[in-house]
């Protein structure tokens, strides 16, 4: 028991449960959220999306922690871009080469890896200052929360908008698609609805 | 010239780049409180985009074309991005200091708008030709503009007289709004088409 009590204030233990709960990054401050929710109609698509920026922001943070003393704190900012979109493109063409139907749906959100303030927001935050161990857990624990929270989402969605998760059908007949949840309004309102929960219910997302 | 117009309609209303396609999220969460500040960085983004694609354009369709190197355009965009904006910013600053006490403070914040490199990448998806990108760009962010403003209005209006729930309070809320927003505009479906 000490041992457990003893383990929770380690700092490995700290990140893993700042990425994943206390500070989940679409949870406690609305970041990335412009994928989260393009992306969030299909369950496939979802964790496509998810694992992407889970790599993106994995790469990018040992990177910039790797060469962290070397970056003057001026051009930063242009550093973590092209290493950032380095990445990206990497991702990119590693779903165009092996699932070209799953390129074709995501289309312009994979380049918009670039501008999910997740990826930049760890590298600023994190992975500047920290070892580069600390900051690959930190950029893997953060890349969880976000995947999570997307595949949530996109359960509730495709759910309600075709009856079926991953192409399977859960609902049996008789069900009357929503297709409103399909589409751009539906993603508002679930993750209106599911941070109303979280917040009023849980403790993710309080800092 | 009716097909220019078409676009261009059909990127402020029925292809609204904020309500259909998800996009500039974080800003219109972050900075739509009042309406004023909402506007100044609706017309930087109206200025940053149809800068970028005007330069985007020639850069990506006789540059990285015709030396078949366009799947490293997403790098030389996003530099372009960040370069524009910086000069942009420093030609500010030395010519027209009036301008840059009003728009100064949200140009850094417009590199990481998404607005701006999704409407590059729109361009190369939907191969479009100069004239129709310049259009496209310019009537994305005056649609992207549209959208934060009337967000940031409902909000002033709501901040006086709602009595939101605790949970909802502050981005719960706008993400409510933002959707019934979005809901309208899907009224205007079918009206003009982008291709």
């Amino acid at each position: 028991m000490k041992k457990l009590i003893r383990l929770t204030y380690t700092k490995w233990f700290t990140i893993i449960k700042n990425g994943l709960v206390n500070s989940n990054p679409v949870l406690s401050a609305t970041l990335g959220i412009c994928s989260a929710l393009a992306v969030s109609n299909r369950v496939d698509n979802a964790i496509a999306m998810g694992l992407g920026v889970m790599f993106v922001t994995l790469a990018s943070s040992v990177t910039i922690s790797l060469i962290r003393n070397l970056i003057p704190s001026r051009v930063r900012m242009v550093t973590y871009m092209v290493v950032i979109s380095t990445f990206v493109i990497a991702f990119q063409q590693f779903l165009e080469a092996f699932y070209p139907s799953i390129n074709e749906a995501l289309g312009p959100y994979v380049g918009l890896i670039i501008t999910n303030c997740i990826v930049m927001g760890r590298a600023e935050a994190f992975a500047i200052k920290n070892s580069v161990a600390y900051s690959a857990l930190d950029a893997i624990s953060n890349g969880l929360g976000y995947t999570y929270i997307l595949v949530i989402i996109a359960i509730i969605r495709e759910v309600l908008a075709s009856g079926t998760i991953l192409g399977f059908n859960v609902v049996g007949q008789g069900w009357t698609n929503w297709i409103v949840m399909s589409m751009a309004p539906g993603g508002f309102f679930v993750l209106a609805i599911l941070l109303w929960i979280m917040k009023s219910f849980t403790n993710v997302g309080r800092t | 010239m009716a097909h220019l117009l078409e676009i261009f309609i059909a990127s402020i209303t029925s292809h609204n780049i904020a309500l259909t396609y998800i996009l500039g999220m974080c800003p219109l969460i972050a900075i739509s409180k009042k309406v004023k500040t909402a506007f100044g960085m609706g017309i930087s983004v109206v200025f940053v985009v149809t800068l970028t694609v005007f330069i985007n354009w020639p850069i990506y369709n006789k540059i990285l074309l015709t030396t078949d190197s366009d799947n490293i355009a997403l790098l030389v965009f996003i530099i372009i991005i960040a370069a524009t904006v910086q000069f942009l910013e420093m030609f500010l600053e030395k010519f027209a200091p009036s301008l840059y006490n009003a728009f100064g403070i949200y140009l850094p914040l417009i590199t990481v708008n998404c607005v701006v490199l999704s409407v590059s990448l729109f361009m190369v998806t939907r191969q479009y030709t100069y004239s129709e990108t310049v259009v496209f760009g310019f009537g994305s962010a005056l649609g992207w503009t549209l959208a934060i403003v009337t967000v940031a209005a409902i909000r002033e209006k709501l901040a006086l007289t709602a009595d939101i729930p605790k949970g909802l309070q502050g981005v719960g809320i706008v993400l409510i709004i933002t959707g019934l927003l979005a809901l309208g505009f899907t009224g205007f479906g079918g009206m003009a088409n982008i291709q």
